[in-house]
């Protein structure tokens, strides 16, 4: 018989071990990783105590890698191969980045997600960004000592499926398993949210690198529900850059500048614009390689001129925002901002301005989504305590839909549905005996489907022959708590099933992961066996003690004969992780899946049946 | 075995079955449940239970959603009730009807045409009050008369309005942009 453990008043009778996790701000000019440390969310600093590791990956002749500070030095002297804002990129062709031109880049474009031409080799931006992503991985690896059990990684709000799966991508390249995708604004608002108890309406006005989000939330007893979102994930701190930029040159009286002068002059003119948020005025002296030499000052005022249509430019979205939600600006109790941008004093002046109130910028608005991302991340890992019963219900940003007819879109889930949800429209055949049917999955908003973003195509073959207008396809979207999309589609009338799932087309292949992943592992000189091995081992670890906690918490939901079921499959398990069969152990995984599925049903059934059944006097008779 | 498909979104939130609805208790319940089934509630658990969670938090926005909504809420209930509103080939309505929204349909058309936003906005809540006073005809229709075939005409009254509404939006949407 085993020895009964008794636990200490007010902890756990588990005894309790604390899951490494870490929150991610994937950034487009800078990236941080927090985590959650005795009960405060914290920013991880590299050796030498800085916390923000530019997104800058350089890739040397060497075969070498430089992310962060190292590779911000090489910006203008090796341009082509130090690839700054790589988030820019992200799922998307090269005919949507914006500024092509002006990037020191060797661009090809390959069908699909834009790729760059390094001297170590073709890179796409999935592997740029996973660069960055190990980088932050192996100093939280160091900082805490031990291994990560996931990362929550954030996205625009307003990323489409294409980037999110992009991004979700690449954290798997860098080794990091992915907890959840967590919109910016919404990490910001919980961050802020908790620790300062807010109750109401808040916008969230987020201008980072190279996107900007807003959001509209309602925070009311934990729950922080995403009311509506809006933004452009094409415009951020950089175009602010890049319009001083052009009028340096404008100004300066200089000839075409090479490459490296160009990206000199991008560098100082980012340096003027930060200045100009703490000084009224400032210099931009640069030495150019070509000999030329300029010497401009930009005044506070000049620079809010030159730069007030990209301002009224995230107007827009706020206005559509607050009319999804059905709210008028006066109805919005606060207003925080976030990303480094939003330190420009006339980004201040005119969010004040519209919302006629002062918006609060109390918080770092560099560090705000990276700590609200560590937050949601201990949570997730499992760390839940009493006090953590906070709970987020975010939306999806784009309404996805179906081409039909003549280029239209026909929408299937609209924009700001809450997640997850699922939807599905019946189709039919046109013409007699046709079997097969093409489908085309859209995101956005207009009406024609050449002016939405093309997520996937996909055909549904085998459908039996019949007439026109008989057969029944029915084509169902999914979209999980990450917001992201998967299809399916069946022919219902015959019987007859057949069903397909979708990868984005501007994504990377199973087969391409596949490979990079091996690529980066024997680069980095691991084994891949091992690997394989010490991964299937923690996950059988997972499930195990996950499936006891359920016995000890739920063990009256399970006859005798069911208990002794699961227990011989934890001990058959527990067998199988001494060996060294990565595939046995995957295999004794699934059988105590399988072993469990009735019970996580009836347990899940339960706590459905007690949610209502405790509140029901107090809360719900008004 | 896993979702119980039996159980209709008013026992599920715990509501009684009625057009006339208290919407906070609506949101109160909502929060509840999904703070029981939400996917981040099982991130750190075996796939089984990611898989279970959801699917029924699936379930519960979807039911919210459909609760939330009065056109949806009155078609569920005609469903629940074994009405078939057959709201797609059933076209057949009054000529005072047509008649009223080939006028609604016409004004919105000139103004969008002539770009007139304030004109928009009017309709748009002209057409509010309107679904309004509707609405309130389908409660009794629904909650006191019990008279379900009066109720699905209504219905498809509404979904009319409805459609003319979101049309406004686009519109307005489209001239803004």
């Amino acid at each position: 018989m085993a020895l009964l453990q008794i636990a200490e008043p007010g902890m756990s009778a588990e005894p309790h071990k604390h899951r490494l996790a870490v929150g991610i701000d994937l950034g487009t000019t800078n990236s941080l990783v927090a985590t959650v440390r005795n009960g405060i969310a914290v920013c991880l600093a590299d050796e030498t105590g800085r916390s923000m590791l530019p997104s800058v990956v350089r890739y040397r002749a060497d075969g070498s890698i430089d992310v962060g500070h190292k590779a911000v030095a090489a910006q203008a002297t090796d341009a082509k191969n130090t690839i700054v804002s790589v988030k820019r990129f992200m799922g998307r062709g090269l005919k949507d980045v914006a500024h092509v031109e002006t990037m020191p880049y060797d661009f090809e474009d390959s069908t699909g997600m834009v790729r760059l031409r390094t001297v170590q080799g073709v890179k796409s931006p999935v592997e740029i960004s996973a660069e960055i992503l190990r980088t932050l991985r192996r100093r939280a690896e160091a900082s805490l000592a031990g291994e990560l059990v996931g990362a929550v990684i954030t996205v625009p709000a307003y990323f489409d499926d294409a980037q999110r799966q992009a991004t979700k991508d690449a954290a798997t390249l860098a080794g990091l398993p992915v907890l959840r995708l967590l919109n910016e604004p919404t990490a910001a608002a919980v961050a802020y949210g908790l620790d300062n108890a807010a109750e109401g309406v808040y916008a969230v006005y987020d201008l980072g690198g190279g996107t900007f989000d807003l959001s509209i939330l309602k925070l009311s007893r934990g729950v922080f529900e995403v009311l509506s979102t809006n933004g452009d994930a094409a415009l951020g701190g950089d175009d602010f850059d890049h319009r001083l930029f052009c009028w340096i040159l404008d100004k300066a009286d200089i000839a075409p500048p090479s490459m490296e002068d160009a990206r000199r002059l991008q560098m100082k003119a980012r340096e003027a614009k930060e200045l100009l948020s703490s000084c009224e005025e400032a210099p931009v002296h640069v030495a150019l390689r070509s000999g030329e030499e300029v010497n401009l000052v930009v005044t506070r005022d000049e620079f809010a001129d030159m730069t007030r249509h990209l301002v009224q430019k995230t107007l827009g979205p706020v206005r559509k925002a607050l009319r999804d939600a059905g709210l008028a600006p006066d109805e919005v109790k606060g207003v925080v901002m976030v990303g480094g941008a939003t330190r420009m004093p006339h980004i201040q002046r005119a969010v004040a301005e519209y919302f006629g109130q002062e918006p609060l910028t109390n918080l770092d608005p560099d560090k705000v989504v990276a700590l609200g991302a560590a937050m949601q991340a201990n949570v997730l890992a499992g760390n839940r305590k009493d006090e953590d019963d906070w709970l987020l219900l975010d939306v999806i940003p784009l309404s996805l839909g179906l081409e039909t007819m003549g280029g239209l879109t026909e929408k299937v889930i609209p924009r700001n549905s809450t997640l997850p949800i699922a939807r599905a429209q019946e189709f039919t055949t046109f013409k007699d005996g046709q079997t097969a049917m093409a489908f085309h999955v859209v995101q956005g908003e207009r009406e024609l489907v050449s002016d939405c973003r093309s997520l996937a195509r996909f055909e549904l073959r085998g459908i039996p022959p019949m007439v026109a207008g008989a057969a029944r396809i029915r084509v169902s979207f999914q979209v999980d708590a990450d917001g992201l999309l998967s299809v399916s589609a069946r022919e219902m009338s015959s019987g007859v099933e057949a069903s397909v799932l979708v990868k984005p087309s501007y994504g990377l292949t199973d087969d391409e992961i596949a490979g990079m992943l091996k690529s980066g592992v024997e680069h980095a000189g691991d084994d891949m066996l091992a690997r394989a091995l010490r991964e299937q081992q923690v996950e059988a670890e997972r499930v195990i003690e996950a499936t006891e906690h359920a016995i000890e918490q739920d063990g009256a939901l399970l006859s005798a004969d069911e208990r002794a079921a699961i227990e011989k499959s934890i001990t058959n398990l527990r067998a199988l992780c001494a060996g060294q069969d990565h595939r046995a152990i995957k295999s004794g995984i699934d059988a105590l899946s399988r072993a469990t599925d009735d019970f996580a049903a009836r347990r899940m059934d339960s706590s459905i049946r007690n949610a209502l059944a405790g509140h029901k006097v107090d809360e719900f008779e008004t | 075995m896993s979702i119980d498909l039996t159980q209709d979104y008013f026992t599920l939130f715990g509501l009684p079955r009625q057009f006339a609805l208290d919407e906070s208790a609506l949101e109160a319940a909502w929060h509840e449940l999904q703070s029981q089934v939400h996917p981040d509630r099982y991130a750190h658990l075996p796939d089984v239970d990611k898989r279970l969670s959801m699917q029924w938090a699936t379930r519960v926005n979807e039911g919210f959603r459909t609760l939330k909504k009065p056109l949806e809420r009155a078609q569920y209930l005609l469903e629940l009730a074994g009405v078939d509103t057959a709201l797609e080939t059933n076209t057949v309505m009054s000529p005072e009807f047509l008649m009223e929204q080939m006028e609604w349909r016409e004004a919105v058309e000139e103004a969008r045409e002539a770009g007139e936003v304030e004109e928009l906005e009017q309709l748009h809540h002209r057409l509010q009050l309107h679904a309004r006073e509707v609405r309130g005809g389908l409660a009794r229709q629904l909650d006191e008369a019990h008279d379900y075939a009066a109720a699905a005409d209504t219905v498809r009254r509404l979904m009319f309005i409805d459609k003319l509404q979101h049309e406004i939006d686009e519109a307005l949407l489209a001239l803004e942009e």
